[in-house]
């Protein structure tokens, strides 16, 4: 059985239109796939990624075009339904940035960041992204 | 007991976002683990007596061991460190890894 | 202390960051230590082992190549490698492909190979513990 892996995601719209994808939810999903057990909270600034409705237009330059474009909140209920990752959000920071809990797309879960130290010790590893 | 070593390598000075993972090892300490803070990098700079250096004498007087990177520290030039933190090799972080401390970085 | 196994996964790209000098330092004192060590590198560290990095001068401070002695992290990648053997460790330093491909750096040092999140995820399941030294 795969260690029970916990990932704090704080950075957020770090080159998601170069990559197309956050790189660190992608990463997790390409290992949960490959038989991982990972779960994931949102916390900083990426609580926002649990934003319903959100994303840019495709990247232009010059005659070139972005054909596949990026979109936070699409990639977090796929970690959700399709790589069955659950994912949590900081209700804290959610205050702090003025998001209410009903523009969140759903399957999320709530957590306050005082929970944070009973929800580490249900996992064998703990890493900060 | 679950041994944890958060390693911070930002400062107070530049993010705002140093509290958050000073709270979350004074959480951890309260929970009953036993908790490392290692400074690094920038994150040395709160380690010189200074406004933002209370925070960590704090968080040391509550049970945490504060250690900051001696390597981190003679780049600064910061030979005088505010009350409850020490200076220690990198060593540490790799022993504490062997040693099995759930690690994380900030 | 008993010989371990210990991963970690890096995402700097070279020159960029101190969280690369950090990063060696730890490797270089797990590696002295006689630990074997993966190494998991993502994003802009899939450069750090690229073979065609080349030092330079220093014109603002009148050295030239020689003199300027600049580092590149190939050979401290290359230095790890050879102090592990000669300690007793092993280093399986991974190289993320896509992250690779996307940047033209396909050519590696010598003992570090081409891989995938997968070889990440075995390597934490292997390993006796893994730290994360993420980008900003």
């Amino acid at each position: 059985m795969a260690k029970k892996s916990l990932n704090i995601v704080e950075s957020a719209y770090r080159a998601i239109m170069e990559e197309q994808d956050d790189t660190i939810l992608w990463l997790l999903a390409a290992m949960q796939g490959a038989g991982g057990a990972h779960t994931v909270v949102l916390r900083g600034n990426a609580v926002n990624y649990a934003v319903a409705g959100q994303g840019a237009p495709g990247l232009t330059v010059g005659q070139w075009t972005q054909t596949q474009v990026p979109k936070m909140d699409r990639d977090v209920v796929d970690l959700i339904e399709n790589r069955k990752i659950p994912v949590f959000v900081i209700e804290e920071d959610l205050a702090e940035r003025g998001i209410a809990h009903s523009e969140l797309v759903p399957g999320v879960e709530l957590l306050s960041c005082k929970a944070l130290p009973a929800l580490f010790a249900q996992y064998e590893l703990v890493s900060h992204w | 007991m679950t041994h944890y070593l958060l390693i911070e390598s930002r400062d107070p000075f530049e993010s705002n976002d140093v509290s958050y993972y000073y709270q979350l090892t004074k959480d951890l300490a309260d929970a009953g683990n036993e908790v490392t803070m290692f400074l690094v990098q920038n994150g040395v700079l709160a380690a010189r007596p200074s406004t933002r250096s209370a925070a960590l004498s704090a968080l040391g007087q509550s049970g945490v061991k504060i250690l900051a990177d001696d390597f981190s520290l003679r780049e600064r030039g910061i030979s005088k460190l505010a009350e409850g933190i020490v200076p220690a090799p990198i060593d540490v972080i790799v022993d504490y890894l062997a040693a099995g401390h759930k690690t994380l970085w900030h | 202390m008993s010989k371990k196994t210990l991963t970690f996964a890096l995402m700097d790209a070279p020159y960029e960051s101190a969280n690369l000098t950090t990063a060696f330092r730890i490797l270089d004192a797990a590696i002295r230590r006689g630990h074997d060590i993966n190494v998991f590198a993502y994003e802009g560290a899939s450069a750090l082992a690229f073979v065609r990095q080349a030092p330079h001068p220093n014109p603002v401070h009148g050295k030239n190549v020689a003199e300027e002695n600049h580092p590149t992290t190939k050979e401290q990648v290359a230095a790890l490698l050879a102090e592990a053997t000669r300690n007793g460790g092993k280093v399986d330093w991974v190289n993320c492909g896509m992250c690779v491909d996307e940047r033209g750096v396909n050519e590696f040092v010598p003992g570090t190979r081409r891989g995938s999140p997968a070889d990440f995820q075995a390597f934490t399941e292997a390993s006796d513990n893994t730290l994360v030294i993420p980008t900003k």
